[in-house]
């Protein structure tokens, strides 16, 4: 590909594109999210390239991997254009009939369709599916329209028409003016306002200066940004690209986990493209501006998504944190002014850009404006990535779009901003989403991770995973966090194991008090937001196990014993069968009901999984 | 010590200590470990000191300073996977293979480790073996996913 020097070159190319694509030719979209690929996404697409073949339409037809749709619950995913089939679950076996019945006569094939839960309606078009239906998907929507190893495809959808708006019609100050008034804050967590950060930056004093993309992604149960860089990684490149020639900068880095090998491959490839065009290096769009980008991985440490430990780490150096009374937008990388902005952060620019901030701030709340993209997991129907307006309430996440609890339970509570949130109860579940209601109700945003909690979690039990989490995430450098987490986690352990004192509660809080106040950075100073947010919420959940030496959701090991149920039990042996243990106690012929020993039990849990008959129960 | 690889490596990113973390992770892709003679011959090379590469070693989650097993199993415990009961899968692991997360079998066929979380949330929860994603794992599930690695039948 021959560079492209000028703006009007762009949109002759573009024009190119467009016209050799005709909208009406079908197009099978294929989700190869990781969701679609833990669920065999790549075998279909095989078997459909096979049966087009067979069925003698390959030439008809455009076959489109994409990245994910976001219902990763109903995956893998078939959305077939420019009807916008959905079909979900879909099987190696099924390509044919789909080629032959749906491709060739026309036909919905109804197993392959979504079934509302409640209604038991077949619904056909994917925007008609409740899951797709009450979402606002500006930033998230084209995933599942592009092949993001196509450059081709994000031009043909109006990409870098954002970045070529901005290099030639409007000049740097205004650009950040812009982003300014969109109300933009930033979506890794913090919630800074963009613009301001920009600003800062642009006005910092020297001549270099650095943008860097925050792809570390640490939270865990949040996979917005990976599903981003895997998807659409060219919309996050176009940002960047017009962040930097606002703030005036020459040089960037993307900073990415390395668990996530398909979004570092997609964001080479999109990266290498885009070089090829001429939207990075010298004299982008004959503008004079130069910009380019380099990708850094990560080495796997949760405290790396700190801004000032990121940098560190890009410099070769173990990533801690450092005190920021010198922001990095004055003195980051290399001792240069840096701003640093996230994945989502990044990817809201193009938009922003072209739609102008006026209409931009006509989503959201007063605080809060534009979308938020939530990984909404756990014990929740319909699983996956949801983009929301800010605002929108906890139970229409959970209910509307989710689907509800699984197997019908009840909701018990609802974990939003990863290990530095907190969990929320069932009364709040009509909280408006944003950056401020969160912050308040004594979680946060965060990234965006929300786990859904049924009344099979125990918040105690969470809260230990939170704070074994972070003790073992903490980087060291400071006292207060490094002691901090590991007292809390320990307190906590022996309240699960039955050992909890009176006074256990008070000391959490005393030592919740200390980690925050006393510790450099966020992680430490959001570090007891798991265990404050439960004691505030759970706190009787928390007595019980400290007095009456009981785990009431049934989690807690040491707290809890497993029991047949005897008019349940079909004596089948089947849980004798896989215990390690030899805990189980019957003879199929005897024709008694088994019996488990508790002093032989190691509360495994394989013999209750291996009833068919839920004749097992904790107690 | 074959010092080959090593020098690929450094060669890749010009000699620039900046880019420390990303040579250190290539050569654990390469080797499966950081062996302790490579881990010196870099400093030298760099001109940095054997304290700050051994420093950036032992940091990072991603290294490990000891050899590692044929097969990797990796248990997801995002809270995801962990309000799924990943937890229980881990323990079952730690029973049939006689080792703690981090380990490695004494006959160097399986090692076994924790990740926090790999976002594929939605299907948890997920175990990973020599790169291959599971979904919807327990622990029963477990001893037939493995059992095709224990006779040797897949290699990796």
């Amino acid at each position: 590909m021959k560079r492209i020097n000028s703006v009007e070159d762009l949109e002759r190319e573009r024009e190119k594109i467009r016209a050799a694509r005709d909208p009406n030719k079908p197009c099978i979209t294929i989700c190869t999210g990781t969701g679609c690929h833990a669920a065999g996404c790549y075998p279909v697409a095989g078997a459909l390239r096979e049966a087009l073949r067979t069925g003698g339409i390959e030439g008809e037809v455009d076959l489109r991997i994409t990245g994910c749709h976001g219902f990763c619950e109903r995956g893998p995913l078939v959305v077939i254009n420019p009807q916008r089939i959905l079909y979900q679950r879909v099987k190696p076996d099924d390509a044919p009939d789909i080629v032959s019945e749906t491709l060739k006569k026309g036909k919905i094939i109804e197993r392959l369709l979504y079934v509302h839960p409640l209604t038991e309606e077949k619904i056909v078009r994917e925007d008609d599916v409740p899951f797709y239906k009450l979402q606002k998907r500006i930033i998230f929507g084209n995933n599942g329209n592009i092949d993001p190893t196509s450059i081709e495809d994000y031009l043909a959808i109006g990409g870098y028409s954002a970045l070529a708006k901005a290099l030639t019609s409007m000049e740097p100050q205004q650009i950040v003016e812009e982003v300014k008034k969109s109300g933009l804050r930033g979506r890794g967590g913090g919630g800074f306002h963009t613009g301001t950060k920009w600003e800062s930056c642009r006005k910092a004093s020297g001549d270099t200066r650095y943008v860097i993309c925050n792809a570390d992604e640490g939270d865990p149960g949040a996979y917005m940004d990976r599903s981003l860089l895997e998807g659409n990684p060219h919309s996050v490149l176009e940002g960047m690209i017009i962040g930097a020639f606002a703030i005036g900068s020459n040089e960037g880095y993307v900073y990415v986990r390395n668990e996530y090998p398909l979004a570092v491959e997609n964001l080479r490839i999109a990266l290498d493209r885009a070089n090829d065009w001429g939207f990075f290096g010298k004299n982008i769009l004959g503008s004079g501006f130069d910009f380019n980008v380099k990708i850094n991985r990560g080495g796997g440490a949760f405290v790396c998504g700190e801004s000032t430990a990121l940098m560190a780490s890009l410099e070769g150096q173990p990533g801690e944190p450092r005190a920021k009374h010198i922001h990095t937008v004055e003195s980051g990388l290399y001792e240069k002014p840096t701003n640093l902005n996230n994945v989502e952060t990044w990817a809201n620019v193009p938009y922003i850009v072209n739609l102008g901030a006026e209409q931009y701030r006509q989503i959201g709340t007063d605080g809060s404006k534009g979308t938020k993209i939530f990984s909404l997991v756990g014990k929740v129907n319909n699983t996956g990535l949801v983009e929301v307006p800010m605002g929108i309430t906890l139970r229409e996440i959970v209910y509307d779009i989710g689907g509800g609890i699984i197997g019908g339970k009840r909701f018990k509570a609802i974990q939003t901003g990863g290990p530095s949130g907190g969990c929320l109860p069932e009364s709040l579940l009509d909280l408006p989403v944003d950056f401020d209601r969160l912050t308040e109700a004594g979680s946060m945003m965060g990234s965006g991770g929300m786990i859904v909690m049924d009344e099979n979690n125990c918040m105690v039990d969470v809260a230990k995973y939170f704070m074994n989490f972070l003790k073992e995430e903490s980087c060291g450098k400071c006292a207060s966090c490094r002691e901090g987490t590991k007292r809390m986690y320990e307190v906590l352990h022996r309240i699960t194991e039955g050992n909890g004192r009176e006074g256990d509660i008070a000391l959490l809080e005393d030592l919740s008090f200390v980690t925050a106040e006393a510790s450099l950075c966020a992680l430490g100073g959001t570090a007891p937001n798991p265990v404050l947010s439960t004691i505030r919420y759970f706190r009787e959940e928390y007595e019980v196990h400290i007095k009456n030496k009981k785990c009431p959701a049934g989690v807690c090991k040491e707290l809890i014993t497993y029991r047949i149920i005897p008019n349940q039990c079909t004596i089948c042996g089947r849980c004798q069968k896989v215990c390690p243990s030899q805990a189980i106690r019957g003879k199929i012929k005897m024709k008694k009901p088994f019996e488990i020993l508790p002093e032989k039990c190691i509360r495994c849990g394989m013999c209750s999984e291996a009833c068919k008959f839920d004749a097992i129960e904790i107690v | 010590m074959d010092v080959n690889p090593v020098e690929t490596i450094l060669k890749r990113y010009d000699y620039q200590d900046s880019w420390l973390v990303a040579m250190l992770q290539d050569l654990q892709t390469e080797m499966h470990y950081l062996p302790k003679e490579a881990l010196e011959y870099m400093a030298e090379k760099l001109g940095i000191s054997r304290t700050r590469i051994f420093r950036v070693a032992t940091f990072y989650a991603a290294f490990s300073l000891t050899p590692k097993g044929k097969h990797r199993i990796h248990v997801c415990l995002g809270t995801a996977c962990h309000v799924r009961g990943a937890g229980l899968i881990v323990n079952t692991l730690e029973r049939q293979l006689k080792i703690k997360p981090g380990g490695t079998t004494s006959d160097l066929q399986f090692s076994l480790d924790t990740v926090n979380c790999l976002g594929a949330c939605a299907s948890g929860p997920i175990v990973v073996v020599d790169g291959e994603y599971s979904g919807e794992m327990s622990s029963l599930k477990m001893e037939k996913l493995l059992k095709p690695y224990r006779k040797g039948k897949k290699e990796s």
